[in-house]
C-alpha cells in the first residue's frame, strides 16, 4: 500500500520551474503516504470492522432477555433452588403465568413493532370472557357458540380499535385507553345487568363437557407420557400412583404454538417484512407500496384474538368469568415485550425476545415466594428489569441508526 | 412493456394546472419528456416543483390540462397506479426504513418469495441479499454485511440505494426530486453519475434541482419553473449555463433588485 515516491528537488541548481514541479509533487507524495487519501482497491472493504461471533449473537433484539432469563434463572437457583421450584410441579407453576402472559405478549410485541400500543387488552380479558360465560349459564347456549361470538365480538373490537387509529392519526396510546376505560365499564355493566353480579361461576363444568372446548382448552395434554413416567417413578406421584403433574397445561401448547407462527410470520413471510417497515417508518412503507393500514388494523385484531385466547383458556382453568379479570395485563403485555428487545417507537423488536419477557415475568413472581422475601419484591424486581431493558434497547436503537 | 411507437414522449403535461383552494400552484405548465432522456426541472422555493412531481407520481390529479404516458391521456389516480405505469419516483425522504437492513428495504413492499416445503411462501431472503447487493455494487457501494441496517449508511449511499430500488422494479421513467440537496460534493457527483448510467440504460429521468450546476452536467433538456408558472422548455444546445441561472432566478426581478441595491449604495 505504501506508495514508493521519489523525492525529487532537494539537488541545489535546478531551474525554477522544476523547483515548482518538485514542491508539488513532495506534497503529493506526502499526502499519500500519509495515508489520508483513501486509496481505491478491489479487496474488501478496509472500513468493514471484525464483528466477533459474540458480537453479532449479542446484536440480536432477543439477547438480552436471554441473558436476562439465564442470570434470573441462576439467582433463583441459588435463592429456591431446594425449595422445589425447579421440580416438576414447580416448573408447571411458573411457566402456566408466563405462558398466560406469553400469549398476550406476542400479540403486544407484533403490534409494538408495527409501532402500535393496545392498552385495551387487559379490559379485552375481561370482556371476552365475561361475553363467553354468560350466554350458556343464563340463556343455556352451547359453550362453544358463546366462545365464538366472544371471538367475534373480540376481533370486532380490534378492527374499531385499528381503524380508529389508522384513520385518524391519533396516538394508539390514546384510543386505546379510551378503550381501556369503555371495555371495562361495558363488562361490568353488562354483568351487572344480565347476571346481577361481577363473577360468573359454573362455566367449568360446562365447558369441560363441552368435547370442542375440552379439547381446545380444558385441562392438560400429555397426560399418557406422564402416566408413563410414573409408572417407571421418573416423576413424582401421589399416593395411588397417579403422577402429581397430570400433564402439559393447554395453555403452554397454546403459547408455543402462538409464538412459533408469529415468529416465523415476523421474520420469514412479506408480511412479517411490512410489519418492520410500517413501524420503522408508515409513511416510507406506503411509498412503496405496503398497505399500511391493513397491517396495522390486522395486527390489532390480532391482539385482541390473544386476549380472547388468554380469557378462554382461564376461564377453562379457573371455572368462572370476572369482570375485573386482566387487570393490568395490558402494561405486562408490554413490559415483556420491551424487555424482549422491542422498541417503544417501533420497528425492531422480536417475538422470542417477548417471550423470554414473559418468562422472566413469571419466574420471578412465582419464583419470590419460593424464597423467603415479600412478593412486593416482585415489583420493584420488575420495574428496575424494565428500565434496564429500555436503556439498553435505547442504546441498540443508536448503534442501528446512526451513520459509522 | 414494448413502448409504443404512438408518440415520442414518454410522459407529457399538457397546460396542466393545480389550483388548491386558493392557491395556484400551476399554471398552464406543458412538460415533455423524450425517451431516454435526462429533462432537468429547475426552479427556485415555491416554483411549484413539487406540485409538479406529485402530479407526475400520481399524488395529485391535475385541475385542468392533460397528463398524457407514451401518448394516451391518463387519469392516475394513486402512487401505485403511476408504479404500474414504470412511473417511479425517488422523494427526498427516499422511503428507506433505517432500521432495516439494506436487503430488507431494497425489497420493501415488493419482496420475492419461495416456497417453504412445498407449503408456505416464505420472504426469499437469500435470493433478496444477493440482488440487493449486485445492483448497489453495480453503483459502487459495498454492503458491509448483509443485516447491515440502512441507518448506518452515508446520505449519498442511501440515494443511491433508491434509485437502484427503482430502477430494479423496472422503472421507464425515474423522477428524483433534488437527489443531491443534501449531499457533500464527492457523493453529489456519485448520483449524478448514477443519473447518467440510468440515461444509458435507456430509461427516461425526470431531476429536479434548484442546483444549475448539477443539472447542467447530466441534463438533455431544462424546464424552468417560476411561481407556479414555467419559463419554458429548453434543448441543451439552445441554452447556456449563465443563461438557465439568469432565467431561475427570475432574470428581470433579480436586474431590477440590483439596479435598487446599487442605488442604495
Amino acid at each position: 500500500m505504501d506508495p514508493q515516491v521519489d523525492t525529487p528537488g532537494s539537488s541545489p541548481g535546478v531551474a525554477p520551474e522544476d523547483a515548482e514541479a518538485a514542491r508539488a509533487a513532495a506534497l503529493a507524495a506526502r499526502i499519500l503516504a500519509s495515508g489520508a487519501l483513501p486509496t481505491l482497491s478491489d479487496g474488501p472493504d478496509e472500513r468493514v470492522r471484525h464483528v466477533s461471533r459474540f458480537h453479532r449473537v449479542m446484536a440480536r433484539p432477543e439477547a438480552t432477555s436471554i441473558a436476562g432469563a439465564v442470570l434470573v434463572f441462576v439467582i433463583f437457583g441459588f435463592a429456591a433452588g431446594g425449595s422445589g421450584m425447579f421440580a416438576l410441579d414447580g416448573v408447571m407453576n411458573w411457566s402456566v403465568v408466563s405462558a398466560y402472559l406469553g400469549i398476550i405478549a406476542v400479540g403486544a410485541c407484533l403490534l409494538m413493532i408495527a409501532g402500535e400500543f393496545d392498552l385495551s387488552i387487559g379490559s379485552m380479558i375481561g370482556f371476552a370472557g365475561m361475553i363467553a360465560a354468560i350466554p350458556p349459564l343464563y340463556f343455556g347456549w352451547p359453550v362453544w357458540l358463546a366462545m365464538l361470538l366472544s371471538l367475534g365480538c373480540a376481533l370486532a373490537l380490534g378492527f374499531v380499535n385499528g381503524q380508529l387509529v389508522v384513520r385518524t392519526g391519533l396516538p394508539s396510546f390514546i384510543v386505546t385507553l379510551a378503550f381501556l376505560f369503555v371495555l371495562r365499564g361495558l363488562t361490568l355493566a353488562f354483568s351487572i345487568i344480565v347476571a346481577d353480579r361481577t363473577i360468573v361461576s359454573g362455566i367449568g363444568d360446562l365447558a369441560a363437557n363441552d368435547p370442542v372446548v375440552r379439547f381446545l382448552f380444558c385441562g392438560t395434554f400429555g397426560d399418557g407420557l406422564f402416566e408413563w413416567m410414573a409408572r417407571h417413578h421418573w416423576i413424582q406421584t401421589l399416593d395411588d400412583g397417579a403422577p402429581l403433574v397430570r400433564g402439559i397445561p393447554k395453555v403452554l401448547g397454546w403459547w408455543a404454538l402462538i409464538a412459533a407462527a408469529s415468529s416465523f410470520r415476523l421474520n420469514r413471510t412479506r408480511f412479517g417484512n411490512w410489519i418492520f417497515a410500517v413501524g420503522g417508518d408508515a409513511n416510507a412503507a406506503k411509498n412503496v407500496g405496503v398497505p399500511v393500514k391493513r397491517v396495522k388494523v390486522s395486527l390489532f385484531m390480532f391482539t385482541a384474538l390473544c386476549g380472547w385466547l388468554f380469557a378462554m383458556l382461564q376461564i377453562c382453568d379457573i371455572g368462572s368469568a370476572a369482570a375485573d379479570r386482566g387487570l393490568q395485563k395490558e402494561f405486562e403485555a408490554v413490559i415483556a415485550a420491551v424487555i424482549g428487545g422491542s422498541l417503544l417507537t417501533g420497528g425492531y423488536g422480536s417475538v422470542i425476545g417477548a417471550c423470554f419477557g414473559a418468562l422472566i415475568f413469571g419466574v420471578v413472581q412465582i419464583g419470590i415466594t419460593y424464597t423467603n422475601l415479600n412478593s412486593d419484591w416482585f415489583r420493584v424486581f420488575l420495574g428496575l428489569m424494565l428500565l434496564l431493558a429500555v436503556l439498553f434497547n435505547n442504546q441498540v436503537r443508536r448503534r442501528l441508526t446512526q451513520a459509522r | 412493456m414494448a413502448p409504443s411507437p404512438a408518440s415520442e414522449y414518454i410522459l407529457e403535461l399538457d397546460n396542466v394546472s393545480k389550483i388548491f383552494g386558493t392557491v395556484i400552484a400551476l399554471k398552464d405548465v406543458t412538460v415533455r419528456l423524450r425517451r431516454g432522456e435526462v429533462h432537468c426541472l429547475l426552479g427556485d422555493n415555491g416554483a411549484g416543483k413539487s406540485t409538479l412531481i406529485k402530479i407526475l407520481a400520481g399524488v395529485h390529479r391535475p385541475t385542468h390540462g392533460v397528463y398524457r404516458v407514451d401518448g394516451d391521456p391518463v387519469e392516475l389516480d394513486s402512487p401505485r397506479a403511476a408504479l404500474d405505469r414504470g412511473i417511479a419516483t425517488v422523494y427526498q425522504d427516499l422511503a428507506l426504513v433505517p432500521l432495516m437492513s439494506v436487503c430488507r428495504n431494497f425489497f420493501m413492499g415488493r419482496e420475492p418469495t419461495r416456497k417453504l416445503w412445498g407449503l408456505v411462501h416464505v420472504f426469499d431472503r437469500a435470493a433478496a441479499t444477493k440482488i440487493a447487493n449486485a445492483k448497489l455494487a453495480d453503483m459502487g457501494i459495498v454492503v458491509r454485511d448483509a443485516e447491515q441496517t440502512v441507518g448506518t449508511m452515508s446520505g449519498g449511499e442511501r440515494q443511491c440505494l433508491a434509485i437502484a430500488r427503482a430502477i430494479h422494479f423496472g422503472a421507464r421513467v425515474l423522477i428524483l426530486d433534488e437527489p443531491t440537496a443534501a449531499l457533500g460534493v464527492k457523493q453529489s457527483a456519485n448520483v449524478l453519475r448514477i443519473i447518467a448510467r440510468a440515461r444509458e440504460k435507456g430509461i427516461s429521468v425526470i431531476f429536479i434541482t434548484h442546483n444549475v450546476h448539477h443539472a447542467y452536467p447530466v441534463g438533455d433538456t431544462f424546464t424552468l419553473l417560476n411561481r407556479g408558472r414555467s419559463l419554458g422548455s429548453f434543448h441543451k444546445s439552445e441554452i447556456s449555463r449563465d443563461e438557465v441561472l439568469n432565467l431561475m432566478a427570475g432574470g428581470q426581478e433579480m436586474q431590477k433588485l440590483m439596479v435598487e441595491l446599487g442605488v442604495r449604495l
